[in-house]
C-alpha cells in the first residue's frame, strides 16, 4: 500500500471515530456522563436502514436521522434521574442500558445479522495513478470535516454554543447564572444523536451487515480515543478519537500480516503508555490540570 | 403578599435568622437596600456577612425571617429566578468559566437572564470598557490574575442589568493602586446603572469612602447602622470591630 493511500484510509477512519468521540464528549461535557450506550444509537440507525430496505434513499436517510435523534432524546429522559448521581453510578447505568439494548437487538433480529443494502455502489473505487480510493472514503472524510466545522461554529460562535460550553465548564455556576440546564442537556443529546446518525450512514456503506453489537465495536475504540485525548474537553476528545482511528489503520499496515491479530494489543499498549505520561490526555495542553481544580 | 406601603424599589432582609446545627450564624438581622445607594456590610470574620448574602441571593434558606424584593417574598426562590428579577451577586471565589474568554464570561451571564445575542454582545462591550478589561477580552478567564478576576466577577453581575448587586469581597486581591478605580466602579454602578450595591469588604477605606450607609454585624447580630461617620464613632463598633479587628482588616 502506498504511503498516500495509507494516509487517506487512516484519515477516513480517524474522521469517523472523531465524530463518535465528539458525540460522547458533548454529553459528557454537560452531564459528566460517559454514555456507554452511545454505540447502540448507531446500531438503532443500522436496523432502521434494515427495516426501510426498498424505500427511496432520501427517506431512508431521513428515517435514520429521526429515529436515532429520537432514541438519543429518549436516553436523555432515561438518564434524567441520574443527574445528581455519582460518576460511578452513571457509568454502570449506561453500561446496563447498553447491554439491555444489545440483548434486545439479539432477541428481535437474531445473532446472524441483517444485510443493510444501503448505497453499496459507493464502495467502488476511483483510480488515480496507483491510488485506489473508494467513494465512501472520500465521503467519510468530507462529512467529518463538514460536521466538525459545523460543530465548532455552533459551539464557538452561537449563543446556545456559548451556554453549552459554560455549562460544560461549570454546570452549577451556569445554572445559577440562569443558563437553562434542561435545555442545554437536551441540545447536547440532540447533537450527539445527530452525529451518531451521520456515523451510521457512513458505516452502513462500509460494513453492510447489522448485528446486535454493530455500534458497540465502534464505540469502544472511540471511547478509548476520548480518554486518550482528554475526557473533559470537546476538542481534545475529538482529536483523540481521530488519533485512534488514524493509528489503527497505520498500525494495521505497519504490522507484518501474521501479527495483525495483535493490532489491538499494540494499540492499547500505546494508549497505556500515553496515559502514564499524560494522565490528563494527549491534547489538553499544560493548563489542563489547573482548569480542572 | 405585596405590601403596598413598601417602595417597589427595595431589597429587604426582614428579621432573618440562620443557624447551622444549633450554632446561630444570623440572629434576626434586618437590612434594607434601596436602589441608588451603596450600603457597606462590615464585621469581623465569622460575623455572618456571607451567610446574609447567601440568604438574600438564594444560596441558603433562612431558619426564620423573609427576603423581600420589590414587594415580592422571594425567600424560597432559587438563585437564577432572583437573577431574572434583578438581583445579582459576585463570589468570593470568582467562579468564572475556565475555558471561556473574559468576553464570553460576560456574555453568558447576560444570556442567562434571557437577552438576545446582540444585546449580550453590546452589554459586554460596555462592561469591558467600564471595568478596563477591554485589552484582555480574548484571554481565557482561567489565567487571569486575581484582581482582574474580581473585576470580571463584577462585570458578570452587571451584565444581568440588575437592580441590586451584592458584592462579596470584590476588592480582595486588588492592589492599593487599583482600589480607587474600583471605588469609581462601585459609584458608577449606583449612579449610572441605577443599581443598589451591598458591599462586603475588609478594605475599610474603600467601604467608608463609597458607602452611603454602613451596616455592622457581629456574631450574627446587627450592632450598628448609619452613615460612615456615625458608625466610625459608635462605641459598640469600636470595641467589637475596630478594637480587635483593625489589624486583620489592614492585613487584607
Amino acid at each position: 500500500m502506498s504511503f498516500v493511500q495509507l494516509l487517506i484510509d487512516a484519515t477516513a477512519l480517524g474522521a469517523l471515530l472523531a465524530l463518535v468521540a465528539m458525540g460522547i464528549a458533548l454529553v459528557f461535557g454537560v452531564m459528566r456522563l460517559v454514555n456507554f450506550a452511545y454505540g447502540e444509537l448507531i446500531t438503532v440507525g443500522a436496523y432502521t436502514l434494515v427495516l426501510t430496505k426498498g424505500w427511496p434513499i432520501v427517506l431512508r436517510v431521513l428515517a435514520a436521522f429521526v429515529v436515532v435523534i429520537a432514541s438519543s432524546l429518549l436516553m436523555e429522559v432515561i438518564f434524567r434521574p441520574l443527574r445528581r448521581a455519582t460518576a460511578a453510578t452513571m457509568l454502570v447505568a449506561t453500561f446496563a442500558l447498553s447491554f439491555l439494548l444489545q440483548n434486545m437487538f439479539l432477541f428481535i433480529f437474531g445473532p446472524q445479522g441483517e444485510t443493510i443494502e444501503f448505497l453499496a455502489p459507493l464502495n467502488r473505487a476511483i483510480e488515480i495513478g496507483d491510488l485506489r480510493i473508494r467513494w465512501i472514503t472520500i465521503i467519510a472524510i468530507a462529512l467529518g470535516a463538514v460536521l466538525l466545522g459545523f460543530m465548532s461554529w455552533l459551539l464557538g460562535k452561537t449563543s446556545v454554543g456559548l451556554q453549552m460550553r459554560a455549562a460544560a465548564a461549570d454546570f452549577t455556576t451556569a445554572r445559577i447564572l440562569g443558563v437553562r440546564a434542561g435545555r442545554v442537556i437536551m441540545l447536547a443529546f440532540v447533537l450527539s444523536g445527530f452525529l451518531a446518525a451521520a456515523v451510521t450512514l457512513v458505516l452502513a456503506v462500509q460494513r453492510p451487515l447489522a448485528t446486535p453489537n454493530y455500534g458497540f465495536v465502534v464505540l469502544v475504540p472511540a471511547l478509548v480515543g476520548v480518554v486518550v485525548g482528554g475526557l473533559g474537553k470537546l476538542v481534545p476528545a475529538t482529536l483523540g478519537g481521530f488519533a485512534i482511528g488514524f493509528a489503527t489503520v497505520v498500525l494495521g499496515d505497519l504490522l507484518p500480516s501474521g501479527s495483525r491479530v495483535f493490532l489491538n494489543s499494540v494499540l492499547f499498549a500505546i494508549v497505556i503508555i500515553v496515559l502514564l505520561v499524560r494522565p490528563d490526555g494527549l491534547f489538553t495542553g499544560r493548563t489542563g490540570v489547573a482548569e480542572r481544580v | 403578599m405585596t405590601d403596598e406601603r413598601r417602595p417597589a424599589t427595595m431589597l429587604r432582609a426582614a428579621a432573618v435568622s440562620r443557624s447551622f446545627a444549633g450554632v446561630v450564624a444570623l440572629d434576626e438581622v434586618t437590612l434594607e437596600l434601596d436602589r441608588h445607594e451603596v450600603v457597606g456590610l462590615i464585621g469581623p470574620n465569622g460575623a455572618g456577612k456571607s451567610t446574609l448574602v447567601n440568604v438574600m441571593t438564594g444560596f441558603d434558606r433562612p431558619t426564620a425571617g423573609r427576603v423581600v424584593l420589590a414587594g415580592d417574598d422571594i425567600t424560597r426562590w432559587p438563585p437564577h429566578r432572583r437573577g431574572r428579577a434583578g438581583l445579582a451577586r459576585t463570589f468570593q471565589h470568582a467562579r468564572s468559566f475556565a475555558g471561556l474568554s473574559v468576553r464570553e464570561n460576560i456574555e453568558v451571564s447576560a444570556l442567562g437572564v434571557g437577552v438576545t445575542t446582540a444585546m449580550a454582545r453590546e452589554r459586554a462591550d460596555r462592561l469591558l470598557d467600564l471595568l478596563g478589561l477591554s485589552s484582555i477580552e480574548g484571554v481565557p478567564a482561567s489565567i487571569l490574575p486575581h484582581g482582574a478576576e474580581r473585576l470580571l466577577g463584577v462585570a458578570r453581575a452587571l451584565a444581568t442589568e440588575p437592580h441590586f448587586v451584592l458584592m462579596d469581597e470584590p476588592a480582595a486581591g486588588l492592589n492599593e493602586a487599583e482600589v480607587p478605580a474600583f471605588a469609581e466602579v462601585v459609584r458608577s454602578v449606583r449612579d449610572d446603572h441605577d443599581a443598589g450595591v451591598l458591599l462586603i469588604d475588609h478594605n475599610m477605606a474603600l467601604v467608608m469612602a463609597v458607602s452611603d450607609r454602613v451596616h455592622v454585624l457581629d456574631e450574627g447580630r446587627t450592632i450598628a447602622e448609619g452613615t460612615p461617620d456615625e458608625v466610625r464613632i459608635d462605641a459598640a463598633v469600636g470595641s467589637a470591630y475596630f478594637g480587635r479587628g483593625a489589624a486583620d482588616a489592614a492585613d487584607e
